[in-house]
């Protein structure tokens, strides 16, 4: 009643709550794929089900309420045991599944869903349990699930007549004189409950002395307030955060007043302690079934329009600027590091880094939504391809930044239908190689070493690697007496213009091959790589960094220029001697390091800031891991200092320099490259064929 | 430079490249900079002098008289850098020296001589005089957007 527009406001969180539901729906189904099969499982995607058909009664999504009424009722007689889950049923379930969150989302975006589709799905549905369900009845009475929504239940909603009375609180609230002291006030305390809900606020004068006895700063009022609000305890309890001990306080919340089997809200100590929503586990135990259906009731959320996080993200970069900026001159000021001024700087950039990665940490999401997005490409595309794929998907508790997350989806969806279409070999094939029928694509994503690993991979035939270096030569994407690795056959993968299908499938094979993907990852700071082991299956594997906008850097100076490299990437550093030096050829010059021989490389000629050097001798080289774990040893010229940097974005419309990943800005306002190691490796390594294919690329 | 047919004064920043003098919208200049070192790209084309520190923003910059093709020239103090924005992507552009701020009516500026016969783009898209000097009106497009060769 105090939101301006309170329809909206309502609508808007109808559909987040709708997210949440289908992802329990989801959830609830994959438990019963993975052969779960308790009672509580079937209980939890019908109240899901359920509660997005009572949300939408109220709005009048009338589509919406047809299509999950009839599902629910199929759910209701499994539920019953009237119905046995089999496998072929759950397709079923997943498809309206699927359907029904296109719904969802067709009535969110206000665009219209043809209510054929979802029609036949529920013919079929129909067909495969034999028996048609009692058409379209209305059900005389829609038990509302706690949704957890801030409904205005003084609106005149017919659906929600039958509700049950929104939760009713005493409040005893009488400020000692010490509240008044801290400059507190009453009246603001007492409007924050007013907007929570309807109150009833009396005020107690009776201890009100004579005026003669009145000690002016003595506190003698206090209130009782009935407040009727859907809110829980907890949020009620914040509105006196500020005067807590500067009053006597008492909530209670009233018996018979709620009479939905809400989980007691836990006390607020435990939400404050807890930053983050806790991902949720797959783990579908009976006892919690019944809060994941009301989550917003159990934790705490707020919902920040993105801009302002970005706002705060980009704040805090120009923050560790000039952080760095005074560490820089205050260090040239000449001050002893034990003096008052240092060990202050010192407290400063802890405190900068650490606010640097709370704000962080509101960006991270689990991707456990882009995950399950993923599992339904499976089930199409595998339907697409006749196929019998099974998705398995592991880490989705893996956190990280909701940039990347939405950037991923793209190149995540063509990876999975590739690995259905042409990863996995069809089922004939795999039944006569002795695999099982049924094909296996696992996703995984895991956090290792700083930066985040995101792995496709199938139990497929593998690369079929003659093919594949057969059709590059055809298309003339490497000379035709070419002599390459495995791992260099495996990467022409990558090469625009590159599609091993032999037949443009329906699926795949659009046009957009595995080029499009990778430009996609490195546009993320990512790198992928490929691995095949023939017979057993293909992997890719994805590394991207944490966040986009900063990073742990090694800065380096070569030919007066200085350069940033991510610390990650850096395995040691290496002081080169006449002994460690070793020339194979004019160019190749390799370094011994323990055992092993690594590549040396210019950086300062790799990147065409000066010539060769003649002598390595006495120059300092990092040791760069790559990502399949072979090592690369770049020639600087100094070492200067390791520290976080903020990621600034190079603007490539006008040139994309090979090598550069982004620009930072260093203590002195001077811009420094930030290098991409492997990168430049790559392409120093590259033979001239595919060195003009990039170059391609770029412009 | 779009109203170059409407009755509206055309106002320009004028400036020095060479023996030459120059001119741009003026709507499409952001500021104007003193010369500050710029961080050099790797292999890039010899016109593009690098990135500079723009309030916290990385601002590519490039050589104007090279990006134009003029002889290369010693570089001096009264070297400025013009910020113009151009289809909302900021770039720098080296400039000698910046000369005046002139309005003109549009009528005043004419077509350079049948560019189209030349076949390369031109950077050219009118001339002006004033007070018998030629003043070289440049079109932002042909120069901040680079074809797809010289990408490469």
């Amino acid at each position: 009643m105090t939101t301006p527009d309170p329809m909206a406001e309502i609508r808007a969180s109808f559909f987040v709550e709708c997210d949440e539901l289908l992802e329990a729906m989801q959830d609830g189904l994959q438990a019963l794929e993975d052969g779960t099969d308790d009672a509580e499982t079937i209980h939890v995607v019908f109240r899901a089900v359920h509660s997005i058909k009572g949300g939408a009664g109220a709005f009048g999504l009338e589509a919406l309420v047809r299509f999950s009424h009839h599902y629910e009722s199929v759910l209701d007689r499994v539920r019953s045991g009237e119905l046995a889950v089999d496998i072929d049923l759950l397709k079923h379930f997943f498809r309206a599944a699927d359907h029904l969150s296109d719904l969802v989302r067709a009535n969110r975006d206000g665009t219209e869903i043809p209510s054929s589709a979802g029609d036949a799905i529920l013919a079929e549905m129909d067909a495969h349990i034999g028996a048609g369900v009692p058409p379209d009845e209305v059900e005389p009475e829609i038990e509302f699930q706690p949704l957890g929504l801030a409904l205005d239940l003084d609106l005149d909603l017919p659906a929600l007549d039958d509700l049950p009375p929104a939760p009713q609180f005493k409040i005893c609230f009488a400020p000692d004189a010490e509240m008044f002291e801290t400059g507190n006030d009453v009246f603001p305390i007492l409007r924050s409950l007013a907007a929570l809900g309807t109150c009833d606020i009396q005020c107690d004068t009776a201890r009100v002395p004579a005026l003669s006895d009145i000690v002016p700063e003595t506190s003698y009022l206090s209130w009782t307030i009935l407040l009727t609000s859907e809110v829980d305890e907890a949020e009620v309890a914040s509105v006196f955060e500020f005067v807590e001990g500067l009053c006597k306080l008492s909530i209670e919340r009233l018996a018979g007043s709620d009479t939905t089997d809400n989980p007691t809200p836990p006390p607020v100590s435990d939400q404050v302690s807890e930053p983050l929503p806790e991902p949720e586990t797959d783990s579908a135990e009976p006892e919690q079934a019944p809060q994941r259906a009301t989550p917003a009731a159990a934790r705490s959320v707020v919902r920040v329009d993105l801009d302002r996080i970005e706002r705060l993200v980009n704040l805090v970069g120009e923050l560790v600027i000039n952080q760095a900026m005074l560490a820089q001159s205050l260090q040239g000021a000449g001050l002893s590091p034990h003096s008052d001024a240092m060990n202050g700087l010192e407290e400063f950039q802890r405190l900068t880094r650490d606010i640097q990665d709370s704000v962080m940490m509101i960006r991270a999401q689990p991707v456990k939504p882009l995950f399950q997005r993923m599992s339904r490409i499976v089930r199409e595309a595998s339907a697409a391809v006749n196929k019998d794929v099974r998705l398995i998907t592991d880490g989705d508790a893996t956190e990280v930044d909701k940039t990347v997350i939405e950037r991923l989806a793209d190149p995540l969806t063509h990876m999975i239908r590739n690995a259905v279409d042409h990863g996995l070999e069809p089922t004939h094939e795999r039944v006569a190689n002795g695999k099982d029928a049924q094909g296996r694509v696992t996703l995984s994503a895991a956090h290792r070493s700083g930066r985040v690993i995101i792995e496709v991979s199938d139990d497929g035939g593998g690369i079929n690697r003659p093919r594949v270096l057969q059709i590059a030569m055809d298309k003339g994407l490497i000379p035709t007496d070419a002599t390459l690795s495995d791992s260099e056959i495996d990467n022409l993968l990558f090469l625009p213009g590159f599609s091993t299908a032999d037949t443009v499938s329906d699926l795949s094979g659009r046009g957009v091959g595995m080029d499009v993907v990778r430009t996609a990852i490195q546009s993320l700071g990512g790198r992928i790589s490929i691995t095949s082991t023939p017979g057993l299956g293909t992997n890719f594997s994805i590394s991207l960094p944490l966040t986009l906008a900063v990073l742990d850097g090694m800065v380096i100076e070569v030919a007066d220029e200085t350069l940033v490299l991510p610390l990650n990437v850096v395995a040691e550093t290496v002081t080169l001697s006449a002994e460690t030096l070793d020339a194979i050829q004019p160019g190749l010059d390799v370094v011994r390091v323990r055992d092993g021989l690594v590549p040396l490389f210019d950086l300062g000629y790799l990147l065409g800031y000066r010539a060769r050097k003649d002598s390595y001798v006495d120059g300092v080289a990092l040791l760069i891991t790559h990502d399949d774990g072979s090592l690369g040893a770049l020639v600087v010229d100094e070492i200067q200092d390791q520290r976080q940097v903020v990621i600034k974005g190079l603007d490539d419309t006008l040139y994309r320099a090979p090598g550069i990943a982004a620009a930072t800005i260093l203590g002195d306002g001077q811009i420094a490259l930030i290098v991409d190691p492997s990168d430049i490796i790559a392409r120093a390594g590259e033979p001239p064929h595919a060195k003009s294919q990039k170059i391609r690329m770029e412009s | 430079m779009e109203d170059l047919q409407t009755s509206h004064p055309v106002e320009l920043l004028t400036f020095e490249l060479g023996e030459h003098e120059y001119a741009l919208d003026i709507m499409c200049v952001r500021e104007i900079r003193g010369w500050a070192k710029a961080t050099p790209l790797p292999h890039a084309p010899s016109f593009m002098r690098g990135v500079i520190n723009l309030r916290g923003a990385v601002l590519p910059v490039m050589d104007l008289g090279e990006r134009l093709g003029l002889p290369t020239r010693p570089h001096c103090d009264r070297n400025v850098i013009i910020v113009v924005s151009f289809e909302e992507t900021m770039t720098g552009l080296l400039v000698d020296a910046v000369s005046d701020i002139i309005a003109l009516p549009p009528d005043a500026l004419q077509p350079p001589p049948d560019a189209a016969n030349y076949g390369a783009q031109t950077v050219v898209k009118a001339l002006t005089l004033i007070e018998d000097r030629m003043i070289r009106v440049l079109d932002l497009n042909n120069i901040v957007v680079l074809s797809q060769g010289e990408a490469a």
